[in-house]
């Protein structure tokens, strides 16, 4: 009845999730009365191995191949030590590269797999919370399985902190490189323009609410009159009516500004990603529902092409 | 060459709206082209347009009603569509990642693609796995989350940036066959023509049940069963300002003058 989470990591350092991993992990090993096991694939496992043993960690398992992320590794190894500890719960994150190996590593070992999990429970049978409809509602799914394969949403558990006093043990992959079939080349940073939105004070940020790009224009305007910079969310940068490095979010940049501005924004998850961290957060938005109101210091709920005209009248 | 890709149609939900039982009352609903779908389609076409002998063949989900969204996907350059439906599937409730790569590698299996492309994930459960979940029942090599996308036909080969979290992509070489899944950004998706439209409807649109694909029943049991649904508690304590836009513009000026934001 134990729990095995997977670690992510990237260009040397573990990602946060990874430890986040470890509060759900240890919360369910402990409603299943058995014990909570994290692993490390590949890079430096020696010093992720001892990064992870913290509270309420049993055995880390350090799997040491490759260095970088590939899936076909992963997806390997993950499978080899699942079926090696048979854990109940295999948790991993719900990560780009969490789902570009989870579905495969569940399909081999032939369990369920629920992806982007909010919330987790053992206590009488398996069950989770996920959102649906771009978070406008939950759901909870019972899984009629003995075991099962789960992906948890980043951020939604506290990271562990304290130190442990895990085993920490070797496990041995053996990788069929027949079956490696991708190759990773290296990484690039997204660039496009010469503004670090990371660096802005105050940041006027537009979504889809802005509906046409000519719109933008009273964007612009207020920014001018602020003194801020112009950012925005994925549609924008989709659209092509922002630069890339403009984009806020899960896949773009996390911003932290004294005031961030958000204009016609609904505030899915990937984009509140970006942004929570944001000392003052303001929301300008019609729909009353908009989950950035969640989050939000400040809001109005009014259409933004005559607030944000206003606003700029004000400060002319 | 021919390029399978999957698509479904996902239900939009308007701003206010009431929950019946496990869904959302249907007057509050849209259906619609899942949007990571459309990008999707438009890889597939693009690399139709740019080497011959390509084919492009739509796979869906789904009841006859889906039929309409399928026509989009076809007036944007598909060749050909199939849909697989039958009692079983609408009795089946949950369709959880598995279940549908089940369906979609029967039809895969018997259209033997050379790629397969699908969105990332959908609009409305957002599961974010059928692409990979289906990769790996084809033994065929996938990528996720794939922004960019070079096909080396000679080679055998798919260059493709991945995107990763924090402005980051990696770029990774694929062998082919491969299902890669498809996010938006990826290129810009056209509109359907007038005469895109009206040759839509003359396009082969087949309808398989799942015995057609080679299934029954039992294979497509999901072990999930969706037990609520429910709009979750705002945490939200925004202070929101009241009034007409001049006023509550004021307001705003006035707390932003107070934060020290002014040029």
């Amino acid at each position: 009845m134990s729990v095995l989470a997977i670690a992510e990591h990237r260009r040397g350092e573990l990602r946060p999730v990874s430890l986040e991993q470890l509060a759900a992990g240890r919360a369910l090993a402990d409603e299943l009365g058995g014990e909570l096991h994290t692993a490390v694939i590949g890079g430096d496992v020696e010093a992720f191995g001892s990064d992870l043993n913290r509270e309420g960690v049993d055995i880390v398992h350090t799997v040491d191949i490759g260095e970088e992320f590939n899936h076909d590794v992963y997806t390997q190894a993950v499978t080899q030590l699942a079926t090696e500890l048979n854990p109940t719960v295999l948790l991993m994150p719900n990560s780009v590269n969490g789902l570009d190996y989870a579905p495969a590593v569940a399909n081999r070992l032939g369990r369920p797999l629920v992806t982007d999990v909010v919330d987790i429970d053992a206590e009488d049978g398996l069950t989770a919370t996920r959102e649906l409809y771009g978070s406008k509602t939950e759901t909870t799914i019972d899984v009629h399985a003995e075991q099962a394969a789960v992906t948890i949403r980043p951020a939604e558990w506290p990271t562990i902190e304290a130190d442990g006093d895990a085993t920490i043990e070797a496990f041995d992959a053996t990788i069929d490189e027949s079956a490696v079939k991708s190759t990773v080349k290296g990484f690039e940073e997204v660039g496009g323009g010469d503004i670090d939105i990371t660096d802005a004070d105050v940041l006027v940020s537009v979504g889809r609410g802005i509906e046409e790009e000519e719109n933008l224009d009273i964007i612009h305007d207020l920014a001018e009159a602020l003194d801020a910079t112009v950012s925005g969310s994925r549609p924008l940068i989709d659209n092509g009516w922002l630069e890339k490095d403009r984009q806020v979010g899960q896949s773009g940049k996390v911003v932290t500004p004294d005031v961030y501005i958000a204009i016609g924004i609904s505030g899915a998850v990937q984009h509140v990603a970006g942004m929570k961290g944001s000392d003052t957060i303001v929301a300008i938005n019609t729909d009353p529902n908009a989950p950035i109101f969640d989050i939000a210091d400040y809001g109005i709920q009014d259409d933004l092409f005559e607030v944000v005209p206003a606003l700029i009248e004000q400060f002319q | 060459m021919k390029i399978l890709v999957t698509v479904k149609e996902v239900a939009a939900v308007d701003d206010e709206f009431e929950i019946d039982g496990l869904a959302i009352d249907d007057r509050y609903v849209t259906a619609d082209l899942n949007e990571w779908d459309e990008y999707a389609v438009e890889e597939a076409v693009q690399i139709k347009e740019a080497h011959d002998d390509v084919e492009v063949v739509t796979v869906t989900i789904g009841p006859s009603e889906t039929d309409e969204t399928i026509r989009q996907a076809l007036a944007k350059g598909a060749d050909r569509a199939i849909r697989v439906w039958d009692d079983a599937l609408a009795d089946a409730g949950l369709l959880d990642p598995e279940t549908k790569a089940e369906v979609l590698a029967a039809v895969a299996a018997e259209e033997d693609p050379d790629l397969v492309l699908t969105g990332v994930q959908s609009a409305d459960d957002g599961f974010g796995a059928t692409g990979v979940t289906l990769a790996d029942k084809l033994d065929m090599e996938w990528g996720a989350v794939v922004n960019d996308l070079d096909l080396d036909l000679e080679a055998g080969v798919a260059s493709v940036h991945r995107e990763l979290e924090g402005g980051v992509e990696e770029l990774t070489d694929i062998e082919i066959p491969a299902v890669l899944t498809i996010q938006t950004g990826i290129n810009d998706p056209r509109y359907a023509s007038l005469r895109g439209i009206r040759q839509a409807q003359s396009k082969e649109l087949a309808e398989y049940s799942l015995v057609d694909v080679g299934l029954d029943a039992a294979e497509i049991e999901s072990p999930l069963e969706q037990t609520s649904l429910y709009e979750p508690e705002t945490e939200g304590e925004a202070t929101v300002f009241e009034g007409s836009p001049e006023e509550t513009a004021a307001e705003l000026a006035e707390l932003l003058a107070e934060k020290g934001v002014t040029s």
